[in-house]
C-alpha cells in the first residue's frame, strides 16, 4: 500500500457539558499519515491542543478493533464514516486525501444526550436489556450443553443477530432516532434459540415498551440503520420483531 | 455457609465487569447478596473480554478424542511451564464443563454442526479439540451472556450498577477490605462505597508496555491501589507476547491488533533467506524463502506455543531478515494451503481434473473466507493489503499478563475480604497461558469459584452491620485520593500524559520484553525511577477536576503503570531462569531455547509493598504431585 501524507481541516462539535449549547470549531491538522487510524488522527490533534493549553476533544473509544462498540462519531453525515461494515476506530486515513474537510459530530438522538463533545449517554440501551433482554437462568441450573440440539440455520441466524455491538449507529442514522434495529437484534438472538422460548412473548413486549419509554422514535422502514450498521445486522430482524410483537400482543393476557 | 436471610444483609463490591466481574456479580446477585458493581466504560458490556477472538476451552470430550478433566489440567500446568499452582488448575479443569452448560442455557450462540450439536476447534499446546467458539467473536458472545445475566439482576434490584466510575483506592478497616473510593468519570466527584467484601475483577496490565492488544482503557490502577494497601503482587513479570499481531506502522500507533492463533493452522511463517531483501513477497521464489519455524521445530512447525513462536520471530528480525518498511515483521502466508489444501479439496468435490493454479486459488478462497473471513477483513481495513493476494505481515505484541494479585485457593488475597478474579489475579496460567484459557478462567472464577468460597469468609461477617461511609477510614482514604488528584493537576508542566506513557512503554518493551538480561533490567529500573520523577514534576493535564476529563483519568493510570513497571523489572531480575514467556538471556540452552531452573525457581514470587521503590519478596513454593516437571521440547 502506497503511503502518503496529508493536511486536513476538521470541523468538530465541541460542547463542554450537557447544559452547554455547543457548536462547531474548525481545526487544521497537518502531516497526517495515510496509515493512521481515524482515532489516531484525533490523538495527534489532541496532543497539539494539550500542548497549546487547550481542552482536548472528548470521545468514547476503547478496544480500537471494532468490537467493544464504544466509538461513536458521526463523520461527514454518516455514523462511523464512509466505509461499509466498519466502526470509527477501524476507519483509516487512506479514506481521505490532502485538503479534505471532515465534519465530526456526536450521535444525535433524544435518548442519547450529549455528555461532552462527542461523548453521549447510551445507558438507555442497558435499560432496554434490563426490561427483558436475557434468559432467566440462575448459575448452576443448566443441563448438559448438548442436551438440546439446535438447528444450525437457527443457531447461525441467532449468532448473526447477536453480533450487534450496541454502538447506537442505527439510532444515529435513523431520521426518527428509532432503536428498532438494536432491539430487534436482541430479541431475535434469543427468540431463535429454544432456550429463549419460555420468555419469548413477554420479552418482546417489555423491551419494546422500554424502548418507547426511553424516547426513541418509531420505525418507518427507511433502512438507514442497516446501511450503516458496522456488523451488518439485517432489517429482517425488524420484521421478525414485528411478528414476535404482534403474536405476543395477541396471546398475552397479563 | 451463609443462610439466605443473612445473605440479604451482606454487601459485596465488584470492580470490573468483564467475564470475571459480570459473572460474579450475576451469580452473587442470584444468591441474594447485595451487590454493587463498577466499571469505567459507559456500559458493562464493553469490558475488554469482549475482544477475545478464538474460543473457550472445556474438557467435554464431545469429539471423543480422549479429552478429560485430567488432560486439560495437565496441558495447562505443562503449558504454563510448571509455574502454576496444581490445585487451582485442577479445579479450573473441573468446572470448565459447567461453564459451557451455563453459557448455552443463557443463549450464547456457539458454533454448531449440521446435527445441531456443538462444534469444536483446536488450539496450540494441546492434542485434542476442546475449544468452543462463536466465529472470531467468542469473547463478545460470552460477555453478552454474562452481561445479560448481570442486567437481569440489576432489574431485580440485587445488583446496583455504576458505569463510568473508576476505583481510585481501597478502604481497609482493622486489616479487612471494607470498601472503595471511586471517581464518577462524568462529573469528577469522588464517592465512598462500603462492602463486607471487595472483589477486584479488573483484567490485565499489558498496557504498561503502551503498545499492546489491550483496550485503551485497560489499566492496573485498581489492583495497584490494593497492592499498596497490603495485597501481594504475584509474578508481575510474567507477560504473554503473542506471535501474530499486525506490526507497528509508525510513531502514531496507539494500539496493536491481534490476528487469532487459529491462523497458524493454515498460514506458513517465513522471511527471505537474503538479508536486506528488497523484492516484494510474491516476487521471492520458493527456494529463497526461510520457513524458519518449520526448519527449527520440524515436529510442531508453525504450531509451536506462543512464547516459542514469538522469540523465533524476534531472532530473525534482530538478525536482519525482517520485512516491510520497518523491517520488524515476518510473513504469514496462506497461499500454500489456499492452493494445496482448500483449492484442491474444492476441485475434487467439483470433479475438476488437473486444475490450473488460478482455478485452485479461486476455489480455495471461498473456503478460507468461511474459516477466517472476519480476520482477513480486519487485516485489510488496517493495512490496506489483501491477505488473499499477498502474505500478511505480522510481529509479536504484548497480549496478556499471567501475573496479578496473589490469591489463595479461595481467590482471596492476603488482605482479608479482598478477592481477585480473572486475569487480574496470578493463579492459573503459570509462566505462559494456553490459547482459549483466559475466557475459561474468567468465567470459572465468577460463576463457579467465588460464589462458593466467599461464603467461608462472609459466614463470620453476618454480625457486622454495614459500616457508615462517614467512618474515619473512608474520610481519610478519600482525602488522600483527593490530594493526589490535586497534586497531579497542579503540576502544570510541559509534557503530555501520552508522551510519558510512550516512553515507559519503550523502556519496558526494550528491556523487560521478549528477552531480558540483568544489565538491561538494572538500567530499566533506573530509567523508570527517573521517568517517575520527571512525570511528577513536568506532566501537563488540561481541564478541571470536577468534569469529564479523560486526560486526568489517564494520568492516574500512567502514574500507576510507572510504579508497576519498576516492580516488573525487579521481579524479572530476581527470576534468573527462563520459563514460559519469561526469557532470561543468561538462562538458555546451546540452541537458544529457554532453560528452566526448577532447583532454584520453582516458586511464586509474591511481592509485598514496603514503600517507594521498596518491596519484600515472599516465595510460595510450588509442589507438583501429579504433573511432574519436564523440559518442553517441540523439535
Amino acid at each position: 500500500m502506497e503511503h502518503y501524507m496529508m493536511n486536513l481541516s476538521l470541523k468538530v462539535w465541541r460542547q463542554k457539558n450537557a447544559a452547554d449549547k455547543g457548536g462547531f470549531v474548525t481545526y487544521p491538522v497537518k502531516n497526517i499519515s495515510s496509515e493512521m487510524s481515524f482515532l489516531e488522527m484525533i490523538d495527534v490533534l489532541n496532543e497539539e491542543l494539550i500542548r497549546d493549553g487547550k481542552d482536548p476533544i472528548a470521545f468514547d473509544h476503547d478496544c480500537r478493533e471494532g468490537i467493544c462498540g464504544a466509538c461513536s462519531m458521526y463523520i461527514n453525515g454518516r455514523p462511523h464514516g464512509p466505509w461499509e461494515a466498519n466502526t470509527t476506530c477501524q476507519l483509516h486515513m487512506r479514506a481521505y486525501k490532502d485538503g479534505d474537510t471532515i465534519v465530526i459530530e456526536p450521535w444525535r438522538a433524544n435518548a442519547f444526550p450529549v455528555i461532552k463533545d462527542l461523548v453521549v449517554d447510551r445507558s438507555s440501551f442497558d435499560r432496554i436489556i434490563q426490561a427483558g433482554g436475557y434468559i432467566s437462568v440462575n448459575t448452576g441450573n443448566a443441563v448438559d450443553a448438548n442436551a438440546i440440539a439446535i438447528n444450525k440455520d437457527n443457531a447461525d441466524a441467532s449468532f448473526a443477530a447477536a453480533s450487534c455491538i450496541g454502538c447506537g449507529a442505527c439510532v444515529a442514522a435513523c431520521k426518527n432516532s428509532s432503536a428498532l434495529l438494536f432491539v430487534s437484534a436482541k430479541v431475535s438472538h434469543l427468540a431463535l434459540l429454544p432456550q429463549g422460548e419460555p420468555e419469548r412473548r413477554s420479552r418482546a413486549l417489555n423491551m419494546v415498551a422500554q424502548m418507547d419509554k426511553e424516547g426513541f422514535g418509531s420505525c418507518t422502514n427507511t433502512g438507514a440503520c442497516e446501511a450503516v450498521c458496522p456488523k451488518e445486522i439485517s432489517i429482517e430482524n425488524i420484521a421478525r420483531l414485528n411478528r414476535e410483537y404482534m403474536f405476543a400482543g395477541a396471546s398475552v393476557s397479563k | 455457609m451463609v443462610n439466605p436471610a443473612n445473605k440479604r444483609k451482606l454487601e459485596i463490591i465488584i470492580v470490573g465487569t468483564g467475564l470475571a466481574g459480570a459473572s460474579a456479580a450475576a451469580s452473587l446477585g442470584e444468591l441474594g447478596y447485595k451487590v454493587k458493581a463498577f466499571c469505567f466504560q459507559d456500559s458493562p458490556r464493553r469490558a475488554h473480554s469482549i475482544a477475545a477472538q478464538g474460543g473457550i476451552n472445556a474438557a467435554k470430550n464431545y469429539q471423543n478424542d480422549g479429552d478429560s478433566i485430567f488432560r486439560l489440567f495437565y496441558d495447562t500446568v505443562k503449558g504454563g511451564d510448571y509455574r502454576a499452582r496444581e490445585s487451582n488448575v485442577h479445579r479450573l479443569a473441573e468446572v470448565s464443563v459447567n461453564i459451557i452448560d451455563q453459557c448455552v442455557a443463557q443463549g450464547v450462540p456457539f458454533a454448531r454442526e449440521y446435527g445441531g450439536l456443538l462444534n469444536n476447534r483446536s488450539f496450540g499446546g494441546t492434542q485434542v479439540k476442546r475449544t468452543f467458539y462463536a466465529a472470531g467473536q467468542t469473547g463478545q458472545q460470552l460477555l453478552i451472556g454474562a452481561y445479560q445475566a448481570l442486567e437481569r439482576q440489576v432489574a431485580l434490584g440485587n445488583v446496583e450498577m455504576h458505569s463510568r466510575h473508576e476505583m481510585l483506592d481501597m478502604v481497609t478497616i482493622d486489616g479487612k477490605a471494607r470498601g472503595i473510593i471511586c471517581r464518577n468519570l462524568v462529573n469528577g466527584e469522588l464517592e465512598r462505597h462500603f462492602g463486607h467484601a471487595v472483589l477486584l475483577c479488573t483484567g490485565g496490565y499489558g498496557n504498561v508496555f503502551y503498545l499492546s492488544t489491550n483496550a485503551m482503557g485497560s489499566n492496573v490502577t485498581a489492583i495497584w491501589k490494593a497492592h499498596k494497601k497490603g495485597a501481594m503482587f504475584g509474578n508481575p513479570c510474567f507477560t504473554q507476547i503473542h506471535p501474530t499481531c499486525i506490526p507497528v506502522s509508525g510513531d502514531h500507533q496507539s494500539k496493536l491488533t491481534l490476528m487469532s492463533e487459529s491462523l497458524r493452522n493454515d498460514g506458513r511463517i517465513w522471511v527471505p533467506k537474503q538479508k536486506g531483501e528488497t523484492r516484494k513477497a510474491n516476487d521471492i521464489p520458493e527456494e529463497e524463502r526461510d520457513y524458519y519455524l518449520e526448519r527449527r521445530y520440524p515436529a510442531f512447525g508453525n504450531l509451536v506455543p506462543r512464547d516459542v513462536a514469538s522469540r523465533a520471530a524476534k531472532e530473525r528480525c534482530d538478525a536482519g531478515y525482517g520485512v516491510g518498511t520497518t523491517k520488524q515483521a515476518v510473513y504469514l502466508d496462506f497461499k500454500f494451503n489456499l492452493i494445496n489444501k482448500y483449492g484442491k479439496a474444492e476441485a475434487n468435490k467439483h470433479g475438476i481434473e488437473n486444475p490450473d493454479t488460478e482455478t485452485l486459488i479461486r476455489l480455495g478462497k471461498e473456503l478460507v473466507k468461511e474459516e477466517y473471513g472476519n480476520l482477513f477483513d480486519m487485516y485489510e481495513k488496517i493495512t490496506g493489503e489483501n491477505p488473499y493476494e499477498v502474505p500478511m505481515r505480522i510481529y509479536p505484541a504484548v497480549h496478556y499478563t499471567m501475573g496479578g494479585l496473589w490469591v489463595d485457593y479461595e481467590l482471596m488475597t492476603n488482605v482479608k475480604g479482598l478477592y481477585c478474579l480473572g486475569e487480574a489475579n496470578f493463579s492459573d496460567h503459570g509462566a505462559n497461558r494456553l490459547g482459549a484459557s483466559a475466557l475459561m478462567q474468567g468465567l470459572a472464577d465468577g460463576y463457579f469459584v467465588v460464589p462458593y468460597t466467599i461464603g467461608n469468609y462472609l459466614a463470620d461477617e453476618i454480625a457486622t452491620k454495614p459500616i457508615p461511609v462517614s467512618h474515619e477510614a473512608f474520610v481519610q482514604t478519600e482525602k488522600a485520593v483527593k490530594e493526589r488528584i490535586e497534586t497531579l493537576m497542579n503540576i502544570k508542566g510541559k509534557q503530555t500524559v501520552e508522551s510519558f506513557h510512550k516512553r515507559l512503554g519503550k523502556i519496558m518493551w526494550e528491556k523487560c520484553g521478549m528477552a531480558r538480561n540483568a544489565k538491561g533490567l538494572q538500567e530499566a529500573i533506573k530509567e523508570i525511577q527517573e521517568l517517575k520523577k520527571e512525570f511528577w514534576t513536568d506532566v501537563r493535564i488540561p481541564g478541571d477536576i470536577n468534569e469529564m476529563n479523560p486526560e486526568l483519568d489517564k494520568a492516574g493510570r500512567v502514574a500507576d503503570f510507572i510504579e508497576l513497571g519498576e516492580l516488573m523489572c525487579k521481579d524479572a531480575l530476581d527470576r534468573n531462569e527462563s520459563c514460559g514467556g519469561h526469557f532470561r538471556e543468561e538462562s538458555q540452552t546451546e540452541e537458544g531455547e529457554a532453560k528452566r531452573d526448577d532447583e532454584n525457581f520453582a516458586y511464586v514470587s509474591a511481592w509485598e509493598f514496603k514503600g517507594e521503590s521498596n518491596w519484600e519478596l515472599h516465595k510460595e513454593k510450588l509442589e507438583f504431585e501429579v504433573a511432574k516437571p519436564s523440559q518442553r521440547s517441540y523439535k
